[in-house]
């Protein structure tokens, strides 16, 4: 914004006898920024295996905009929206679309994490506000945070933390942990590890597959061998109803039990069928989850888009609410960074998922539920941990 | 490792070379026979699972739902082959790629718009539906060694059918000499249409039969389509009996390196295919003639 003024003041300048009577039809530069639209950048997956979280996570945000009269800090909004297809390598590409072409005061996305390091990497570059409505990757809250990046998810490690701690707790005394080798994966397991053996068990085994292969036989073959008090799990969409299927046909279920990431068991419960049910996973939102904002929620978004929300869309629908907090704080002056990045930092949120407020590095510092698969749904029988917060490692804000 | 775990790994190896050997037959036969890159394999890999999951549910039967997609496949694999491919037969590999690869796009994007892009379960016949214990903590899905037993039994048949039948003999003459055969008065062009039917139901026949383990969901062509060009090369482009020890052996391979060195799980079965490809560049059977 500074930049476009001087800009135009330059130019002002050069061309000012010519133009001197014109120039004063126009209001000033000030005034322009207070009065016209906040340009909003969408930067989300509209196409391709993401493509229904990508549509989830921008409902959600407009619920919340509209919920707020349509406006931010008392200025129209104006959206600009992109297709990313999660695809990294065309990432930076649409990321600076949005911040040079289209000018947006701040880029909403994304669902892959590698999307999201590169749009983080743009938006530092360039200085523009970001909100990650999804991706999880840990190094974005961690060793690259900024001041203008912020984050309405979860991280990656934090369901990890939460389940480890929920089976140390149950005695479990062994565990083997099943992941894809790749950076969601080794995260979570990561977390896991640290708090089940913080808590006084001990992973005896860590397996890993190639993303995204699906032939588990011969790691369930290992794990009967193994025989652990229990199993931990990273895995989602296909992969994951093909691991609990095949995890039951082996039968395993009925002497070690199997846990996991609420991915697992998220959108994939028609077609895991008998097999998923009593799964515990953990994650930051679920079924039946009783709290006036999350009621409301839920009614207003099946009355906007006649479909149930879910955790895809109360991250979105956060990702308006924190912005809706800063832009408030500086009454719709977006030039006002320091305070608009200091409010939202601080705030406190009222989130369909419980309360919500940001550690040092802006990850989420939220309530990592206890689910239970029970017919075709996750439901909430517990608080994994109370406000978890995970350690902003290597931020250095 | 002790011996049972190393018997069961064993039994998983063979179980999942022997369905690679089923996808990949249709490959080799269509590559070898009839000279065409098929990039497209591993779409009608998924095209049959999708059939599978779609059928199933209409029909409530998965033995019918085979049926009927054996039918369709097949039907498939002739319209395709008289709108398309037969055009392509004189032109050369890249054409062959390009027409192929657009293929694997045009089937991606119709799953999408038909099915969604949602993965979805397909329910085990409830005969099969029952494990039988191995030890007291594993037991191995009945299902499994049945498709196993299919894929041994369909083995058996191709290769009744390209040695021991007049038809086969056709196949294989085509294969050798194409003008020959159609000089003799043969015609040629409804074998290649047949060979080509066939290798389109022999991979759609695997996605349906594999569907109830696998699950269906977007993009599992793809990751068949890799490790069926691996069993083809190793195994010598157009041998049956080079395809099942090569799926065998790549089975076996994947199962153990994932179990002995987890590190390099990714990276066992290409390593073999270089070893393999060094010592025979033809593969393992290469077709004499």
């Amino acid at each position: 914004m500074e930049a476009t003024r001087n800009t135009l003041r330059r130019i002002g300048a050069i061309a000012a006898v010519g133009f001197a009577a014109a120039s004063l039809l126009l209001p000033d530069g000030d005034a322009l920024a207070q009065q016209g639209k906040v340009k909003i950048g969408l930067m989300l997956p509209y196409t391709g295996t993401y493509a229904a979280l990508g549509t989830a996570i921008t409902n959600g945000f407009k619920l919340a905009i509209d919920e707020n009269g349509g406006k931010l800090g008392g200025r129209d909004i104006e959206y600009f929206t992109v297709d990313d297809e999660s695809d990294p390598a065309k990432a930076p590409d649409n990321a600076n679309k949005l911040i040079k072409r289209d000018q947006v005061d701040v880029l909403v996305g994304t669902v892959h994490s590698g999307v999201a390091l590169a749009m983080s990497k743009v938006a530092r570059d360039n200085n523009t506000l970001l909100i990650i409505p999804n991706a999880g990757a840990d190094e974005i809250t961690g060793p690259l945070c900024a001041a203008n990046v912020f984050r309405t998810s979860f991280s990656n490690s934090q369901m990890g933390i939460a389940m480890g701690k929920v089976m140390a707790e149950q005695k479990k005394k062994t565990a083997v942990t099943l992941t894809w080798k790749y950076a969601a994966g080794d995260e979570s397991v990561g977390g896991f590890k640290e708090s089940f053996e913080a808590g006084g068990g001990k992973v005896i085994k860590e397996l890993s597959l190639p993303f995204p292969q699906v032939e588990f036989q011969s790691y369930l073959t290992e794990i009967a061998a193994l025989k652990p008090d229990v199993v931990y799990v990273f895995f989602a969409g296909g992969g994951a109803v093909k691991f609990v299927k095949d995890y039951a046909a082996a039968g395993l279920n009925k002497t070690i039990p199997l846990v996991g990431a609420g991915f697992l068991t998220d959108g994939t419960l028609e077609a895991q069928g008998e097999a998923a049910q009593g799964l515990l996973t953990t994650l930051h939102y679920g079924d039946g989850l009783n709290n006036p904002k999350n009621n409301a929620f839920r009614a207003a978004y099946m009355k906007a888009f006649k479909s149930e929300p879910d955790v895809y869309a109360v991250q979105g629908y956060d990702a308006a609410q924190l912005l809706i907090v800063g832009v408030n704080a500086v009454k719709g002056d977006m030039g006002k960074r320091a305070e608009l990045v200091a409010a939202m930092g601080a705030a406190k949120l009222d989130s369909p998922r419980g309360s919500l407020a940001l550690n040092r590095g802006h990850n989420p510092i939220h309530d990592i539920y206890l689910r239970k698969v029970e017919g075709k749904e996750n439901k909430v029988i517990g608080i994994a941990v109370k406000n978890l917060t995970d350690p902003p490692r290597g931020c250095k804000l | 490792m002790d011996i049972y775990s190393l018997l069961i790994q064993l039994l998983n190896g063979v179980q999942y070379g022997l369905l690679l050997f089923l996808v990949a037959s249709g490959l080799t036969l269509i590559f070898g026979i009839m000279g065409i890159i098929n990039l497209a394999h591993g779409s009608f890999y998924m095209v049959g699972a999708y059939m599978a999951f779609t059928l199933a549910s209409l029909t409530g039967n998965l033995f019918v739902a085979i049926v009927v997609g054996i039918v369709l496949s097949v039907l498939l694999g002739i319209v395709l082959e008289w709108a398309l491919f037969s055009h392509l037969y004189k032109r050369d590999h890249l054409e062959q790629v390009l027409l192929s690869y657009g293929l694997i796009l045009v089937f991606e994007e119709l799953r999408s718009l038909i099915v969604g892009n949602d993965v979805h379960g397909v329910a085990l016949p409830a005969i099969f539906d029952w494990s039988i214990p191995l030890t007291p903590t594993l037991s191995y899905p009945v299902y499994r060694l049945f498709m196993s037993a299919v894929c041994l039994a369909l083995a058996g048949l191709l290769y009744v059918l390209i040695h021991r039948t007049r038809l086969g003999m056709m196949i294989r003459a085509g294969a050798s000499n194409r003008e020959m055969v159609s000089s003799l008065g043969l015609n040629i062009n409804l074998v290649y249409r047949l060979v080509f039917a066939l290798g389109v139901a022999l991979a759609a026949f695997a996605g349906m039969i594999a569907a109830p383990v696998s699950s269906v969901y977007p993009g599992m062509g793809t990751q068949v389509l890799i490790i069926c060009f691996v069993v083809v090369v190793i195994g010598g482009i157009g041998s049956i009996w080079g395809a099942l020890f090569a799926a065998l052996l790549i089975g076996l391979a994947d199962t153990f390196g994932k179990v002995l060195i987890p590190e390099a799980a990714g990276v066992t079965v290409y390593l073999l295919m270089a070893a393999i490809l060094l010592w025979r560049p033809e593969g393992l059977f290469k077709r004499v003639g």
